[in-house]
């Protein structure tokens, strides 16, 4: 799974090519991902998506060195992702907050920071920084569970915002929460993005969400899990909510839809 | 008889007045809630003194409370002495040693996917087990006095502890030790804020367990040799003696301890746990 | 498969320990022995020994190792030693001798039996009481609870003795016992299982306008299955030991209680040891035997 040493262009952040991963399972080999080709560039928005299986969550989870490809090649700022880890190159958000409970919420967002030996006050300085950024200054002596879903997803997007890593990788964050909370939260992310000129990985499975918020749109297609399609967003940069009954933004839908069903009927 | 017919008089009453509290408007409070097994205890009470007296119960089979409660008073020197030595030096430094030894083998054994997979069965095996028949051996070994008392205590908590925090440390999700992964971590920065944190309900479960047995062991092993002292001891020859009411005695001295004890740890698991969905209020 | 091999690795792990530990622990009765017989035994003052270490004996007088494994009346005994005896004193001996553990061990586990019987039926009859009566709820809950954290196995003697007094012997004071101990963690266990259907279950019954005895037969009571299983494998493990203790204050002459005791007497260590290895296999018989009937009927009622 190393790089083939060649450096990577300057903008690309992400370079997977001829990426491959079969998992050994007790019913037989797994497919989960086959000859994945994609470059991230610096300061992108992407989005997966795709049906379950497709390996959308998988490929994050290669990005971020919780899975091993067992072909092809894959580097994360130009050095491989196991690298990039020990660098702490990204931030991951998981699809539940994953808070700890015996921790408060400005505890839970200094966890990352006191296991890189951040000091007491810079520690203190960034958990303030970041709760604003979310939206949640003053809940930092909350404990997790006294806080609504949508508080604690926001808590643990401050937590992977509070070091400098320049990736946030995002695997279904707003996937339990209901829809008018998410529609809040997908504002605040593309808000957030647009101040910290981070680059996202976004994994979902609901089309809106994807068009609305990316600059690109990865379909991808299951057994094997492959990418089937990558499309260029034409939206504007600055999108409010009802940019989502805009024509363009309908057609890409529509071409997101089409290239979901074009993988499903090549089965 | 006329004392056993009022007994049952009492009994009627207070019977009638608990139902009255639980079933009346303001039974979920706090004090009501208190206040009905308490009710009910002295009602036992005060109706095993009636009827002791009323049909002249010899002391030997069944002392009335009264009596019971002046031998506490009037032996509170003998009392603490046994007390210090069973509970302090027997039950309370095996339980410690026991528990901390439980712990640390935890510890290690939790690095080794193949040791916990076959500590772990073993464990449970043995924490099922008359552990308080090791207690002639040990006091073979280890002499009369507490210390034998004290290891009779750590063999028998040490496995429940053993399993209890084991176990614990199973107690992450993927998502959270996927987390700690993505921070790179050490073993121990995960080890201390995450797993630690995690067990801590389990090890306090460990803990609470371990209180009974501690009481049970460091007294029970008195019944197989013991100076002349404790409350072991005490018992096993003032049943000898048909003195039951220094017997019942030193039984409220045992009960007193195991529940303070038991109170005592779970305080501190109340502020240790207290993010725990069991512990909220 | 690799659970069987870990296993088998942690026993075999444990006995190599305990074969190890014999060594140390007997060296200083074998060197007594061996000097006796005529061998040459360093250092040769039986005083300066005493004062000295198992492991620096040893280390001194490794001709002697394999008799620390073959003692007469060995500090510990080694595990084949254990084995031996256990062999000889349940298979070869008649079952009705004195000297058979089967004979003994049938003694303790009739009281043990007894006593699971009676502390089950009445636990789980005053659990039942408990759900559906408030009064005794609140009344006899609490000190259920507390019992369970006051050693009362402190009163096994005296309900020996007094049972003695007037005139009951033999296994009832022993069940007696062996039911108390047990009683507890049932009715715990039981009343935490009889209130295990959630509000939805019982709503659901509410609407079929069912009975309190039909909600109990058709929900509480198979919804409690599992919690009176777990509580039961912990009862009768107590009672267990309440037979073996209540064997010990009066002297008994029969059971595996009385064994130990009168092995702690004469210092009779490997029976001490084949009697704790008995009513060791006991539990995990019992236990193991409970397990099987609970697998058995949650599979029949579909929750396992």
């Amino acid at each position: 799974m190393n790089g083939t040493g060649q450096q990577p262009e300057l903008s690309s952040v992400v370079s997977a090519k001829g990426l491959d991963l079969t998992f050994q399972t007790n019913d037989g080999p797994v497919h989960a991902l086959k000859d994945v080709n994609l470059e991230i560039n610096k300061g992108d928005f992407v989005s997966f998506i795709g049906p379950s299986g497709c390996g959308k969550t998988t490929f994050l989870r290669c990005i971020a060195a919780l899975e091993t490809p067992t072909g092809g090649s894959l580097t994360v700022n130009g050095m491989t992702p196991d690298e990039a880890r020990r660098k702490r190159a990204y931030g991951y958000v998981f699809q539940a907050a994953g808070l700890y409970p015996w921790r408060t919420i400005a505890k839970n967002i200094k966890l990352p920071l006191e296991i890189m030996g951040y000091s007491r006050q810079e520690q203190d300085e960034r958990v303030r920084n970041v709760l604003e950024l979310v939206d949640l200054a003053g809940f930092g002596g909350k404990f997790p569970w006294q806080l609504s879903g949508g508080m604690q997803q926001r808590a643990s997007i401050a937590r992977a915002l509070a070091f400098d890593a320049d990736i946030l990788l995002m695997d279904e964050p707003f996937g339990a929460l209901d829809e008018i909370v998410r529609d809040h939260l997908n504002e605040q992310l593309l808000a957030l993005w647009a101040r910290t000129g981070k680059t996202i990985g976004f994994v979902t499975h609901s089309i809106p969400e994807a068009v609305y918020l990316s600059t690109r749109i990865v379909v991808m297609s299951p057994r094997p899990g492959r990418i089937t399609d990558v499309i260029e967003s034409p939206l504007p940069k600055e999108r409010p909510l009802d940019i989502r009954d805009s024509a363009e933004f309908i057609e890409v839908a529509h071409r997101v839809r089409e290239g979901l069903r074009a993988g499903h009927a090549d089965e | 008889m006329t004392l056993v017919a009022f007994a049952l008089v009492l009994w009627g009453f207070g019977w009638w007045l608990n139902t009255r509290l639980a079933e009346g408007p303001r039974s979920g409070t706090r004090a009501i809630r208190l206040a009905i097994p308490l009710i009910f205890g002295a009602t036992i009470l005060v109706v095993w003194e009636l009827v002791v007296r009323g049909l002249e119960v010899p002391l030997v089979i069944l002392p009335a409370p009264s009596l019971i409660a002046a031998r506490v008073a009037g032996s509170l020197p003998i009392l603490w002495a046994d007390f210090v030595q069973t509970f302090v030096k027997g039950a309370l430094s095996g339980y410690l040693i026991g528990c901390g030894a439980a712990f640390l083998m935890a510890v290690a054994v939790d690095r080794s996917e193949f040791l916990r997979l076959g500590l772990l069965p073993v464990g449970n095996f043995v924490a099922a087990l008359p552990i308080v028949g090791t207690a002639p051996i040990l006091v073979m070994w280890f002499g009369f006095d507490w210390q034998s008392k004290a290891a009779v205590v750590v063999v028998m908590v040490f496995f429940p502890m053993l399993v209890n925090t084991v176990a614990g440390l199973r107690e992450t999700t993927a998502m959270q030790r996927d987390l700690m992964e993505t921070y790179a971590a050490s073993y121990w920065q995960s080890f201390f804020k995450l797993r630690l944190p995690a067990a801590m309900p389990f090890i306090f479960n460990g803990l609470k367990i371990s209180t009974t047995l501690a009481l049970i062991g460091a007294i029970v092993a008195e019944f197989f040799g013991s100076p002349t002292l404790g409350m072991g001891f005490r018992i096993s020859t003032s049943v000898g003696q048909l003195a039951l009411d220094m017997v019942w005695a030193e039984i409220v001295v045992a009960a007193l301890a195991g529940t303070l004890f038991y109170g005592l740890v779970a305080l501190i698991e109340h502020h240790v746990t207290f993010w725990h969905p069991s512990q909220r209020r | 498969m690799r659970q069987m091999l870990a296993v088998l690795t942690v026993v075999a792990t444990l006995i190599g320990l305990w074969y190890l530990a014999c060594i140390p622990m007997n060296m200083q009765g074998v060197l007594v022995e061996a000097e006796r017989a005529g061998a040459e035994v360093s250092p040769p003052d039986a005083a300066v020994r005493r004062e000295m270490g198992g492991v620096s004996l040893a280390l001194r007088n490794g001709f002697a190792v394999p008799a620390t494994w073959a003692q007469e009346r060995p500090r510990l005994p080694a595990p084949h030693q254990v084995a031996v005896e256990l062999w000889d004193t349940t298979v070869m001996k008649k079952i009705t001798s004195k000297r058979s553990l089967v004979y003994h061990g049938w003694v303790t586990l009739s009281a043990t039996l007894l006593g699971f019987g009676i502390g089950t039926v009445l636990g789980v009859l005053l659990a039942v009481g408990i759900v559906h009566s408030r009064v005794m709820d609140m009344s006899v809950m609490p000190w259920a609870i507390v019992s369970q954290t006051i050693p009362i196995i402190a009163l096994a003697p005296m309900i020996i003795v007094v049972l003695y007094s007037v005139g009951v012997q033999g296994i009832i004071p022993k069940a007696v016992i062996s039911a108390y101990l047990s009683f507890f963690p049932v009715v715990v266990g039981m009343v935490k299982g009889l209130r295990s259907p959630d509000a939805m279950q019982l709503d659901l019954l509410r609407t079929y306008s069912a009975s309190k005895g039909e909600t109990f037969w058709k929900l509480r009571l198979p919804a409690s299955m599992p919690y009176l299983f777990a509580s039961l494998k912990i009862g009768i493990a107590a009672s267990l030991v309440g037979a073996i203790v209540g064997e010990l204050p009066t002297g008994a002459v029969s059971g595996l209680g009385a064994r130990l005791l009168a092995g702690s007497y004469y210092g009779q260590t490997v029976q001490i040891w084949s009697a704790l290895f008995g009513a060791a296999i006991l539990a995990a018989c019992l236990v193991g035997l409970l397990g099987l009937i609970e697998k058995t009927v949650l599979k029949r009622m579909g929750m396992a």
